[in-house]
């Protein structure tokens, strides 16, 4: 069974502990952009989400790259780039349609989400819980709780 | 250098000039950041006597060592100047993500010096530093301006006034991200009179501390304490501010019609944040890094204060609602979205308008020139625009109460401290308060020695409110603690979850500043006597030490002090004498030694 990162954006608050804890995880110093996930934020009105790999099952970055530089990893699924073989060539970068996989100028390396090796730092640092590592086969069942829920209730009002 | 970026940003506005200068490392190792490091710049460059409003004065924005880092709630950046509203010395506090973007772009802090011949703003990529053209953008308000300079990069941060600050209101804020405020003391009316409309800034870059692994085991435990204090963790984290409406209220410190009455509000649970989060919450918001989360973004679908921003937090909500006796919580809202649109200080705002009011009660101010009344939420709406614009009244709203109700002879029924207006807690109720109201650096504020934490919330452990033996000294502690919070670039409200150890700890690691625990504490004491220092040679003096007369001299109507005044004369010379200042309330010799003052 494979785990997946759980994103529910209506519980971020937009703090961006997340990214301060991936970068400063992978790359040793607090800096947003070096973070491989990223809360966009619509300031105005206020809304947040936690944009991140989500380690496509049919992977565009993996399919796309001419040196098979991307592989899975057996034990998380997480998609994982070998800078070693890596060209920098960026293909992958395109072919992610959620901008997820992207180039670091500064140190000449494509970033993206490792899962941690199945530990992922930004859930323990996600304090409203907006950010879950969870059983993919299950993690959705909740939604359909809530809609039951609210079924329920509609059919409860109406006696 | 670790945790400090390294680099100061000098913009000098008359000659339309940006360079780059090192930081001052003995400055950043004695005065730590922020509120602490900007004032010592601002002490070291700009005569006490200078008039906020001219030239001459200088508006430095600076953040701390553990701004934009993974410390607990490090998102904070000072904006230090001399205040329009009263001339103490101001250093307003913002939080957001301005200040922590401002480090990435490479740069700890930012001096504006001079005046522009016509309005700029100043936009910041990294090190591409430049004064642009703000003709388009004079006049417009702190949401379309934003707007407008997030058009070409929607990540841009961006720090502006709005009209109120152009127009010069004595209590204009600085508002970044739309909805966050650096609030108090009339710091926007500095950028106003500089014809310095915003600064944009973008950074790609990032922040290196000394030891990694011990900073990050610091900044660990100071997040797991904070997320699991009851008020840190829980309370604020449900409620926001609001929070607290309820909770003075039944304590009976909330004070009511210009602190006039029993400072009791019957209405109050239609203002609280149990109320809000009921009827109106959209969502929590978060400033940067932070655990608590108490922004709150709300939204008032319909009716007639049909509006949607974040807030309004409790000193907001106070006073336009108790204190105006309003309890229509939409009208609340609608007030402050406008105080946040236009670039003022609600705090401010509403306490003049109290004062108006109780003045127009009273028969001072003629029905003819302003109809006040208490409870009129739409009247308090209009005021806003009014005031923001200078038109009619408003005008004379634009000059805070002190100025007001010196005009018509009645300085007493402004409910201010050396002219700031006094935030929401009646002192009445609670001693300790009172000492640091009178006290404060910056007049009227809350948040200089916050001791309604001990005195009411029980934090770190409850005294009684209406004792006077031991405030003192925990009014010192709170004061120099807060002090090295505020330079730190953290949060205040991270000292309900958390003390000097683990703040410490995250600054030693962090700066590798290797000082004990008791020695960050006398940074927080250093940064306060230099205050204090530079309040005094601007023309403030013991004198100024006090409260509005009705505080010491009018027993508390009803409720659970009922018949308290604040004994400030019992308090205030065991206060100087723990500072080591003379009877005078001037620093000694010996005091300034110890200091690394003299």
């Amino acid at each position: 069974m494979s785990k997946v990162l759980f994103v529910e954006p209506e519980k971020c608050t937009g703090c961006r502990s997340c990214e301060l804890i991936c970068s400063f995880t992978h790359a040793g110093e607090f800096n947003p952009l070096r973070s491989r996930i990223s809360v966009i934020t619509f300031e105005k009105s206020g809304f947040s989400f936690p944009a991140v790999c989500q380690q496509c099952s049919v992977a565009a970055c993996m399919e796309v790259c001419p040196v098979k530089a991307i592989s899975v990893d057996p034990a998380t699924g997480a998609k994982i780039v070998n800078h070693a073989v890596c060209l920098r060539c960026k293909m992958c970068t395109i072919a992610c349609p959620f901008g997820a996989t992207f180039f670091d100028e500064e140190h000449d390396l494509i970033l993206k989400c490792d899962l941690c090796g199945g530990d992922p730092e930004c859930v323990k640092q996600c304090h409203g819980g907006a950010i879950s590592y969870r059983e993919a086969k299950t993690a959705n069942y909740y939604k359909r709780r809530e809609t039951a829920a609210k079924f329920r209730d509609v059919m409860e009002e109406g006696r | 250098m670790f945790a400090w970026m390294g680099k100061i940003l000098r913009v000098n506005l008359s000659e339309g000039t940006a360079v780059s200068e090192p930081l001052n490392k003995e400055y950043a190792e004695k005065y730590i950041g922020a509120r602490g490091l900007g004032t010592k710049y601002f002490v070291e460059e700009v005569d006490p006597g200078v008039d906020p409003l001219s030239p001459d004065n200088k508006i430095i924005f600076m953040t701390g060592p553990l701004t934009g880092t993974f410390a607990g709630s490090a998102g904070r950046y000072n904006v230090v100047t001399k205040g329009p509203l009263n001339g103490t010395i101001a250093a307003s506090n913002s939080g957001g993500t301005f200040g922590p973007e401002l480090k990435y772009a490479g740069w700890d802090g930012i001096i504006f010096e001079g005046r522009s011949p016509s309005p700029v703003y100043l936009s910041i990529y990294n090190d591409q530093v430049e004064l642009k053209p703000a003709d388009d953008l004079w006049g417009q308000d702190v949401f379309a301006a934003t707007d407008a300079l997030k058009a070409a990069d929607e990540e841009a941060k961006v720090a502006c006034i709005g009209p109120a600050g152009e127009n010069l209101v004595k209590y204009a804020c600085i508002m970044n991200e739309y909805h966050r405020a650096a609030g108090r003391s009339g710091v926007g009316a500095v950028m106003g009179s500089k014809n310095l409309k915003a600064i944009v800034v973008r950074g790609t870059g990032g922040i290196v501390v000394e030891d990694p692994q011990a900073f990050l085991e610091a900044a660990k435990d100071a997040r797991k304490k904070l997320r699991e204090h009851p008020v840190s963790g829980s309370g604020l984290a449900a409620y926001g501010t609001n929070v607290l409406v309820n909770i003075l209220n039944e304590h009976g410190g909330l004070p009511v019609r210009n602190f006039s009455e029993a400072a009791v509000f019957p209405n109050a649970e239609k203002i609280s944040g149990e109320y809000q989060a009921e009827h109106y919450l959209v969502r929590n918001k978060g400033c940067f890094g932070c655990t608590i989360g108490c922004g709150r973004v709300t939204d008032i679908p319909k009716g007639p204060f049909k509006s949607a921003g974040e807030g309004p937090e409790y000193e907001a909500t106070w006073t336009f609602g108790a204190n105006l006796e309003i309890d229509d919580f939409e009208a609340i809202c609608k007030a402050n979205f406008l105080c946040n649109e236009l670039g003022l200080d609600p705090i401010t705002f509403g306490g003049t308008v109290s004062c108006a009011t109780e003045m127009v009660d009273k028969g001072i101010i003629p029905r003819s020139v302003a109809d006040l009344r208490w409870g009129d939420g739409a009247t308090l709406v209009e005021l806003v625009t009014k005031t923001a614009y200078r038109e009619g009244f408003g005008d004379e709203l634009a000059e805070g109460s002190y100025r007001l109700a010196e005009k018509y002879g009645y300085p007493e029924y402004s409910m201010t401290v050396k002219k700031q207006e006094l935030p929401a807690y009646d002192p009445r109720g609670q001693q300790g308060i009172g000492l640091n109201y009178a006290t404060s650096n910056r007049g009227g504020c809350h948040v200089r020695g916050y001791m309604t934490s001990p005195e009411v919330l029980g934090i770190p452990e409850k005294v009684d409110p209406d004792a006077t033996e031991g405030k003192p000294a925990l009014l010192k502690l709170f004061q120099d603690l807060t002090a090295l919070v505020d330079s730190a670039g953290l949060c205040l409200f991270v000292t309900f979850g958390i003390g000097l150890p683990e703040i410490s700890a995250q600054m030693r690691s962090a700066t590798g500043l290797d000082l004990t625990d008791d020695e960050f504490l006398l940074a927080g004491e250093r940064v306060w006597n230099m205050e204090r220092i530079f309040n005094f040679k601007a023309g403030f003096s013991k004198a100024d030490d006090t409260l509005p007369p009705r505080l010491l001299n009018e027993p508390m109507k009803d409720g659970p002090h009922k018949g308290r005044v604040v004994q400030l004369d019992v308090m205030l010379p065991e206060y100087y004498k723990l500072r080591g200042w003379d009877e005078e309330g001037v620093p000694t010799p010996e005091k300034l030694t110890a200091l690394g003052l003299d």
